[in-house]
């Protein structure tokens, strides 16, 4: 079971250098090569979004290093080995959790972070990860698809983490962690009536908890689902968000010469906006690229996660895909005036690093487990 | 056996993610086309319409503030309004170098230390590109300098807006409250949009509690402006809707006599119509003047009113939580009646001293002499102590807490304006939860001559006086006696709110005690007999003394002052006509001495200006 021992001295032949990056680093080179693409590209837009400010730019690059770089450790962990964390790591987050509610610092008027001293953590975003694991592990110790128990108990580990988040309070990373988790039963086979079921019994817990809430917060909620009924709030950001998508047209303005964008009506246009920028300069042409990167990432890590070896290995890395569906779904419906304004930034374009660095760990999660299992079968 | 149930396990297990994994990429697929589509009709079929927004003009979204709610007094005067007043506003992202910005417009007009300071702290709190105000209320020709400047000064507005204006001053403070600039912590529980334009928020008295009636609704215009940024033409107008106006109870005039009789006293005084709760004076002083909060007021003039001694800030009215010394006796009077412990003419002896069986400790009358042989009725009128004391031993300190809650003492009375103190009604289980100390039977004994625990706002003591004329209807007391909408001007008159009637077996113990306390004025020897010569209306009343136990002795302070502020506060209670009670009244003069010789005589003048119709 020694791998590394039993791998060859690397030649540096072609094919070589291609089994090297396989089995000394790890790395899936399609799936990379994938990401890498998807990188440039969210590059380029920023570069425009950000008004070419480089001192933004620099930063970014920065945060992109070290997101590899945390993906290339990842890599090199068996997954066996966080099937034994999993328990653990979820513990600790949770934990984590409840500290930053009683002693967090506040930014932006939540509280999410965690001053360690020599820098500042979100637990939050650590339970992106965690909350799969869990619950992969927890499923994929018997034999599924899961008993009505085991159901139970998997929905109560995925609702802990999201109700302290909630509190924080952080509705975006919230619904995220319960999809993550929710992604992880889907796969295990649960029968779809319960599927079914749980959607209707949400809608009729819906009436109840409107009847417990204060003028504004309803106000909030009506806002949240229909953005236009408040132009003064989020409904500014959807109209001058439709308004620079709609005006790209098929092949866009161009590269830099987006008006919206650049003439400040477009705001958060680096951050969760960075779509409409796409949009906007690239046109109708430059979405259905990204589109297709998207869906090449998606598709590569679901058949990852279905050549894997384990159950385990196999809903963690599906579930891990598919929330970065998620991500990238959530954002544009946002941004394109087809769903609520959630806080999710476009997956590997947005500018900002702590998302990033979460995502690319996942990436090395999936990477692992492909790399791994080839190391085993040979 | 078991190895071979695993693997076939393993290969179900298997295909069925893949099936899963084979519906997840389909569901992907579907929703990747979903947003295809809707990009489709957003860039090309309706490419055209975005990008005549786009490109010839752009569209911006300006809030427009609603005008708040006035606040009249109960005859139309003018309490709070609006008026208008320029205000120099900069936009941080729009301004190139602030600091120099900050110089020159300094050159330009008089801006202080305080203002810049002020200024910095909310750029802080806003986004850049929110307009933050340097100075309110320009002058004429400080405008004109500006303006005749703005175009070498980008990102600096002169804009009109309406400052809110309490035109009486301190005489109404602390009633109307006082608006302030709004913080992010308070944007958290307001409709944030119907505050996108509203830079102002109620923070004490009626403005805070009326905020969300006072505000309105927001309003909103679509602009059409150039690539410049300047307005070419407005293509949506929703207009914003006005607040309500409110209508108090208070009578302005009754309030200023009230203030005038006051003379320097710090203290309270609360004047109540019994029958339906409309609060017609609400007098604590030392006051402040609530325009200063507006604009925001300067640290050193808060810190000073802060710290003064004389707490001009604090509400007496309704936080000032008091003994309520002798005015307490008519009270436990009543429920020795109504719990058949004595009746109005049962004696007992009064050596000036009483003592609990096996404890040599003397509880003191406040007339050293003794009042002798004693009556209720007597007991009332001349505020025998030992009377009292004897009464409260033989009724307990739970019959003394039930009877009196219905009152409203000990629990807020639910008026309507933000922050009422709850004052304090001891009983054994409040004791035993707060102080974890059991009762002891002493203690009963001073509850039933208005020391000891007991604490009253005079709020609550005007309260329970209008409860006690009218043999026991209660109503909750009221400030605002009427809102107006902006849209048709129809008065609004909020429902008076009665309480539970206190029904006791006799309606001849109300009576008895009803009498006595007229006979505190009429009678020779009543505690405010001093108010009795040229009675224009029948008054009865009940005089008090509180005792200042809680001084905190300050070095700086000169030896006058000290003995000054140990004196007792004096309290009296009134009510009139005595047949048919229109007013009641409580007043509270910190540390003056007996209630007779200073309470009494301000509770007559509020109570003949109110009667004689001003």
């Amino acid at each position: 079971m020694n791998d590394i021992a039993s791998t060859p001295r690397p030649r540096w032949g072609d094919r070589r250098r291609a089994r090297f990056l396989v089995r000394g680093l790890h790395l899936d080179i399609p799936l990379l090569l994938i990401l890498l693409v998807l990188t440039a590209v969210g590059l380029v837009v920023l570069y425009s979004a950000s008004s070419q400010d480089h001192n933004m730019m620099i930063r970014q690059f920065t945060r992109l290093g070290i997101a590899f770089a945390v993906m290339l450790v990842f890599a090199q962990i068996p997954p066996h080995y966080f099937e034994i964390w999993a328990p653990w790591v979820y513990g600790a987050g949770v934990l984590l959790l409840i500290a930053v509610l009683l002693v967090g610092d506040e930014g932006k008027g939540a509280q999410r972070w965690l001053d360690l001293g020599i820098f500042r953590f979100q637990p939050s975003e650590m339970m992106k990860i965690a909350v799969p694991l869990m619950v992969s592990w927890y499923l994929a110790e018997s034999p599924l698809p899961p008993t009505k128990r085991q159901l139970f108990k998997a929905l109560v580990l995925i609702l802990i983490p999201a109700a302290l988040i909630i509190q924080q309070p952080d509705l975006g990373t919230s619904l995220l962690i319960v999809s993550s988790g929710a992604f992880v039963i889907l796969l295990a086979g649960i029968p779809w009536r319960y599927v079914g079921g749980s959607l209707l019994a949400m809608a009729a817990m819906t009436p109840v908890l409107w009847y417990s809430m204060h003028d504004y917060q309803r106000a909030r909620v009506l806002n949240f689902i229909n953005p236009e009924r408040d132009p003064l709030g989020s409904g500014y950001h959807i109209i001058q968000s439709k308004i620079a998508i709609g005006s790209g047209g098929l092949f866009g303005k161009g590269w830099l010469q987006g008006t919206q964008s650049h003439l400040q009506f477009l705001p958060e246009r680096s951050t969760d906006f960075i779509f409409a920028v796409l949009s906007e300069e690239f046109g109708l042409i430059g979405v259905l690229v990204l589109l297709t990167i998207y869906a090449l990432v998606i598709t590569r890590g679901l058949y990852i996660a279905s050549l894997a070896r384990s159950s385990f290995s196999r809903l963690l890395c599906g579930s891990l895909t598919m929330t970065f569906f998620v991500y990238a779904f959530v954002n544009i419906g946002m941004v394109s005036g087809l769903l609520p304004v959630v806080g999710l930034p476009l997956p590997m374009v947005s500018y900002g690093g702590t998302s990033m660095v979460t995502m690319m760990a996942a990436f090395g999660i999936m990477m692992s487990i492909q790399t791994h299992r080839k190391l085993l079968s040979s | 056996m078991a190895n071979r149930i695993e693997l076939k396990n393993h290969i179900r297990e298997a295909h069925l993610f893949n099936r899963r994994a084979l519906t997840a990429i389909a569901s992907v697929l579907v929703l990747f086309v979903v947003i295809v589509i809707r990009l489709v009709d957003l860039q090309v079929i309706n490419h055209e319409h975005f990008t005549t927004l786009s490109d010839a003009n752009r569209i911006t979204i300006n809030p427009i503030a609603p005008t708040r709610g006035l606040i009249f007094d109960r005859n139309g005067e003018i309490l709070a309004q609006n008026l208008s007043a320029f205000s120099l506003d900069l936009i941080p992202e729009r301004v190139p170098d602030l600091d120099e910005t900050l110089v020159r417009l300094s050159s330009l007009i008089a801006i202080s230390d305080d203002d810049i300071a002020r200024f910095r702290k909310h750029r802080r709190e806003e986004q850049p590109f929110d307009r933050v105000t340097l100075r309110y209320h320009l002058t004429d020709s400080e405008v004109a300098k500006i303006a005749i400047n703005l175009h070498t000064l980008p990102g600096v507005e002169v804009n009109a807006g309406l400052i809110r204006d309490y035109p009486l001053n301190k005489l109404m403070a602390h009633v109307t409250g006082y608006m302030g600039r709004l913080n992010v912590k308070e944007l958290q529980h307001v409709d944030e949009s119907n505050y996108r334009a509203t830079r102002f928020i109620g923070k004490t008295g009626i403005e805070k509690h009326y905020e969300d009636t006072l505000h309105g609704t927001v309003g909103y215009e679509h602009v059409e402006s150039n690539a410049l940024g300047r307005t070419l033409r407005v293509i949506k107008h929703v207009p914003p809707v006005s607040g309500q106006n409110l209508y108090l109870s208070v009578d302005t005039q009754l309030q200023r006599i009230a203030t005038i009789a006051m003379k320097d006293n710090r203290g309270a005084v609360i004047a109540i119509d019994p029958s339906n709760g409309d609060l017609l004076a609400s007098v604590s002083l030392p006051s402040y003047d609530p325009n200063l909060f507006v604009t925001g007021i300067d640290q050193a003039s808060y810190d000073e009113m802060r710290n003064s001694r004389d707490r001009p800030l604090f509400n007496r009215a309704i936080n000032g939580q008091y003994p309520p010394g002798s005015t307490l006796k008519p009270f436990i009077g009543l429920d020795g009646l109504a719990a058949n412990k004595v009746r109005i003419n049962t004696t007992s002896f009064c050596p000036g001293w009483y003592s609990l069986p096996g404890d040599d400790h003397k509880y003191r009358d406040w007339k050293t002499a003794g009042h002798g042989t004693t009556t209720l009725n007597k007991a009332i009128v001349e505020s025998c102590d030992v009377y009292f004391y004897d009464l409260a031993k033989a009724l307990g300190i739970d019959e003394i807490h039930d009877f009196l809650t219905p009152f409203g003492f000990g629990a807020r009375t639910g008026i309507d304006t933000s922050r009422e103190s709850p004052g304090l009604l001891p009983s054994r289980e409040w004791k035993r939860s707060a102080r974890q100390r059991p009762w002891y039977p002493g203690e009963t004994l001073i509850t039933g001559i208005g020391q000891g625990y007991t604490l009253v706002t005079p709020l609550q003591l005007a309260m329970a006086t209008a409860t006690l004329s009218h043999k026991g209807q209660g109503v909750t007391p009221r400030l605002v006696y009427a809102t107006q909408s902006s849209k048709d001007q129809i008065l609004h008159v909020r429902p008076t709110q009665m309480r539970r009637p206190i029904r006791i077996q006799r309606n001849k113990d109300w009576n008895d005690i009803l009498d006595a306390m007229r006979e505190v004025v009429t009678g020779i020897h009543g505690t405010a007999h001093v108010i009795y010569q040229n009675e224009a209306f029948p008054i009865a009343g009940k005089t008090g003394t509180a005792q200042v136990f809680t001084v905190k002795q300050d070095e700086k302070y000169d030896a006058k002052e000290l003995r000054k502020r140990l004196l007792d506060h004096a309290l009296f209670i009134a009510f009139a006509p005595v047949d048919k009670p229109r007013i009641a009244v409580a007043v509270i003069v910190e540390n003056g001495g007996h209630g007779s010789s200073v309470a009494a005589p301000i509770a007559r003048k509020v109570i003949d200006a109110y009667l004689e119709g001003l």
